[in-house]
């Protein structure tokens, strides 16, 4: 399992990707691996504010319901309308054509305490 | 953790494994939805070997078993089987079961959440009576091969007559000095046969199934868990643990036929007499979620905003491509086409009532 090397990743299992002030957020493939088939993602229009460590919308797979947390706070600015047709994509192709939303950025400092792809693998690796 | 005859299989096919009742056992080989649709249209095997298998010996296996089953089980012919409930005598469900009447002997299979507390049950009441279990649940494994191509299958790799063989009937062999059980069963609601064979018997069955280098790259495929419970909901069969638990009894269950208050006595019968004389209070129903969330387990569901039952399962049909679930309701909200909505936390979603089973698979 390789995560890429240019993006942040939260304890939960989301990943960022830094873009100026704009930052797109998703699930990682080990989360996405974990969840199995995603029938569908719930998630909030544009211009919707979300807020750092809060939820973002909720993923449903074959298996279970999960949260979508997002790691910064800020306004919503895109949503991946791919994903309404195509909830697979999450489960193929998580770190690219899988994105969930993205963020204009109000405040980076939560940026500071996310996870490299290193500490990321550490931390999988330790929850087994 | 408990290992199944056909764990260094599972793993060589980089199946995802999980605990499941103390068994680490494949939830899924390629995806569930893959499996799931893959039964539908051809042949799965699913390994079962965590499922709980007794045997009872003596001359009065007949009278026992008939004492702690909710079903009729006097006439039972050899080659047959039942599916039964035991339940407390308060009418809670202890599992849900499948027994069979061998020619010298009865086999009893209950599931693996169950196996200990049912063993205990069952020597707890054998006192005084000529009766002997032997678990045998170690030395034995268990497959389900399911799905419309199962019987043809089954009769051409092992050169066995199946056609005839009526559901919930069985038949016993022996292939090289290995005994062996094949019964007309199943739990995804397709066509298809549960055998249970010695463990040692594994190695040899598995090229049989999955051809010589058992890759699976034929019609036959493995599938795991996952698929097994999605295939189920969508056949409405209930589950121990969500559907059938030990606060509920048998009838209030849906599962009222294979409770013969009227013909026996056993243990639960007078509480069983009592629910069907007051009435029931809630009743296990089917129900379509309008949009794509899914209803999971205890998710509340309301009716005009007050609650009225909870949700037992709940999963996104990959038959249908439908959000599905099954529930208990106050009898009163209880029609087919009733209007609902499921609490899924964050927001309600609307739901109705719909006949059950979701899936009946054409004759």
């Amino acid at each position: 399992m390789s995560n890429p090397t240019d993006l942040k990743y939260l304890e939960s299992h989301e990943w960022m990707r830094v873009d100026g002030d704009v930052v797109t957020l998703g699930i990682t493939q080990f989360a996405a691996d974990e969840l199995t088939d995603i029938t569908y993602v719930d998630l909030p229009g544009v211009g919707t504010s979300v807020d750092a460590g809060k939820e973002v919308g909720e993923i449903e797979s074959v298996k279970a319901t999960s949260e979508l947390m997002s790691g910064v706070s800020g306004e919503i600015v895109e949503v991946n309308e791919k994903l309404a047709d195509a909830p697979e994509l999450v489960n193929s192709d998580p770190f690219g054509d899988g994105w969930m939303v993205k963020i204009k950025v109000s405040d980076t400092s939560a940026l500071a305490s996310a996870m490299d792809a290193a500490a990321y693998e550490q931390h999988i690796s330790s929850q087994g | 953790m408990h290992d199944s005859p056909l764990n260094d299989f599972h793993t060589s096919l980089g199946a995802k494994m999980i605990d499941f009742a103390g068994w680490s056992m494949p939830v899924f080989y390629r995806g569930i939805n893959d499996e799931h649709l893959h039964t539908r249209s051809k042949v799965s095997v699913f390994d079962v070997s965590h499922m709980g298998r007794i045997r009872v010996d003596g001359g009065e296996g007949e009278a026992f078993l008939d004492h702690l089953c909710t079903r009729k089980l006097a006439g039972t012919a050899v080659g047959q089987s039942k599916y039964t409930h035991m339940c407390r005598e308060d009418g809670g469900i202890l599992d849900d079961l499948i027994v069979s009447r061998h020619a010298d002997h009865w086999y009893v299979v209950c599931n693996a959440s169950n196996r200990e507390k049912i063993v205990a049950w069952l020597d707890q009441h054998a006192d005084g009576r000529d009766v002997s279990m032997t678990d045998e649940t170690f030395e034995t494994a268990m497959l389900a091969v399911q799905g419309p191509m199962a019987i043809p299958f089954m009769e051409e790799q092992f050169s066995l007559s199946l056609a005839e063989l009526k559901r919930y009937w069985f038949v016993d062999g022996e292939f090289s000095g290995l005994n062996y059980s094949i019964a007309r069963s199943g739990y995804t609601g397709e066509d298809g046969i549960e055998a249970i064979v010695p463990a040692i018997a594994v190695p040899f069955l598995l090229p049989i199934l999955f051809g010589d280098d058992m890759q699976a790259e034929g019609d036959c495929k493995p599938a795991g868990l996952g698929a097994r419970d999605t295939l189920r909901l969508e056949a409405a069969m209930p589950l121990y643990g969500h559907e059938l638990t030990e606060e509920v009894d048998s009838i209030t269950a849906g599962q009222g036929w294979c409770v013969h208050v009227d013909d026996k006595d056993f243990i639960g019968a007078d509480a069983m007499r009592t629910i069907k004389a007051d009435g029931l209070k809630q009743k296990m129903v089917g129900m379509e979620l309008d949009g794509k969330r899914i209803a999971r387990e205890n998710y509340p569901i309301l009716k005009d905003g007050e609650r009225i039952g909870t949700v037992t399962s709940g999963t996104w049909s990959p038959t249908f491509q439908k959000s599905i679930a099954m529930g208990f309701v106050k009898t009163d909200a209880s029609e087919v086409g009733t209007s609902l909505s499921v609490d899924l936390g964050r927001k309600e979603n609307a739901a109705t009532i719909v006949p059950l089973p979701f899936y009946k698979r054409a004759k």
